[in-house]
């Protein structure tokens, strides 16, 4: 039987992520053993020495699959996966946090609805039983639940977790989808998500859960709650 | 079409439907005025209980604090004897 000839190349932005960034390769490397993927670091120029380490970790695992495709300073989220897409040799593209919030034990759970369901898109969701959340108080849940509430009310996006940042993406997909997209930070993850639905893209979920690493109060002020309704007022009018 | 005209394509449809009951008189005017408030109170109380309950059954997991310990102490060993630097500062 033909084994399908996919490669993965996986994108991480980092900026300052000197430990997590050699404790995520290990671990992609521990849970993909039989596949062929590449790792993409798009780093924003760090100052706490994280290149060196990627450094050290090309001549560990090669440098064939761990590319240091490094930025002056920082650029943005949307623009390191541009940036990151241009080196990519897969067929498909991985995007995943430096900070462990993502852990690779799920990547295979990833690849395998994507071969079973023929999706354009898997997206990990957080909300759903087999995934969770660690590390979240009261307020930070209930402003997610009520974030989330409003988005699925207004926008009908299609997928239960539109903010977060593991998935995987066909690449052509992923090109196509890219480029119309405008907003930053976490918007910028709902925009990606909304317009591929607009798009008729098949998109499929997967159970991950989520380690916040900043334990304690998020500071989740009124700026960030306005900048939220901002993003959503921008979908509603523009997908 | 965008997002913003389905919505408001839906909301026309109910004022019409709703200008319908007043001209025809099915249902009696008083309760046709209020057919409105109704609505909007309803949609406001199911948001509310489909956060309620999904913040209830909002999935958590402890234990993979502990997991990621142990991962990021199983690649620090890993990792320290091959020359990679992982020393804490």
């Amino acid at each position: 039987m033909e084994k399908e000839k996919n490669k993965y190349s996986i994108i991480v932005p980092t900026y300052n992520e000197r430990l997590n960034i050699a404790f995520l390769v290990y671990l992609i490397f521990k849970h993909l053993k039989d596949v062929d993927f590449e790792i993409i670091v798009v780093d924003d120029g760090s100052p706490d020495g994280t290149q060196e380490v990627v450094k050290q970790l090309q001549k560990l695992y090669g440098e064939d699959r761990i590319l240091l495709r490094a930025r002056p300073r920082k650029l943005g989220l949307g623009t390191a996966y541009i940036h990151g897409l241009k080196h990519a040799s897969g067929n498909f593209v991985v995007i995943m946090d430096a900070d462990l919030s993502h852990h690779p034990k799920y990547l295979p759970s990833f690849i395998r609805k994507q071969i079973e369901t023929g999706a354009n898109i898997v997206t990990g969701t957080r909300y759903v039983r087999g995934g969770g959340v660690h590390g979240w108080n009261l307020m930070r849940k209930l402003t997610s639940r009520g974030a989330n509430v409003l988005a699925q009310t207004l926008l009908w996006p299609g997928v239960s977790d539109l903010t977060g940042s593991f998935r995987l993406y066909q690449r052509s997909v992923l090109e196509d989808v890219i480029n119309s997209c405008v907003s930053k930070g976490y918007v910028f993850q709902m925009e990606m998500i909304v317009r591929a639905s607009r798009k008729g893209c098949h998109i499929a979920e997967v159970p991950i859960t989520f380690v916040d690493r900043v334990y304690g109060s998020s500071k989740l002020g009124g700026s960030e709650i306005v900048e939220y309704l901002k993003g959503l007022a921008y979908l509603l009018v523009t997908t | 079409m965008k997002q913003i005209i389905k919505i408001l394509s839906i909301l026309v449809a109910i004022a019409a439907f709703w200008i319908g009951l007043l001209e025809s008189s099915v249902v009696p005017r008083s309760h046709t005025w209020l057919l409105p408030i109704y609505l909007i109170v309803s949609l406001g109380c199911y948001g509310l209980l489909m956060v309620g309950v999904g913040l209830m059954r909002f999935p958590t997991c402890p234990q993979e604090a502990g997991l990621l310990q142990k991962d990021v102490a199983e690649a620090k060993e890993f990792l320290k004897q091959r020359g990679v630097d992982v020393a804490n500062e």
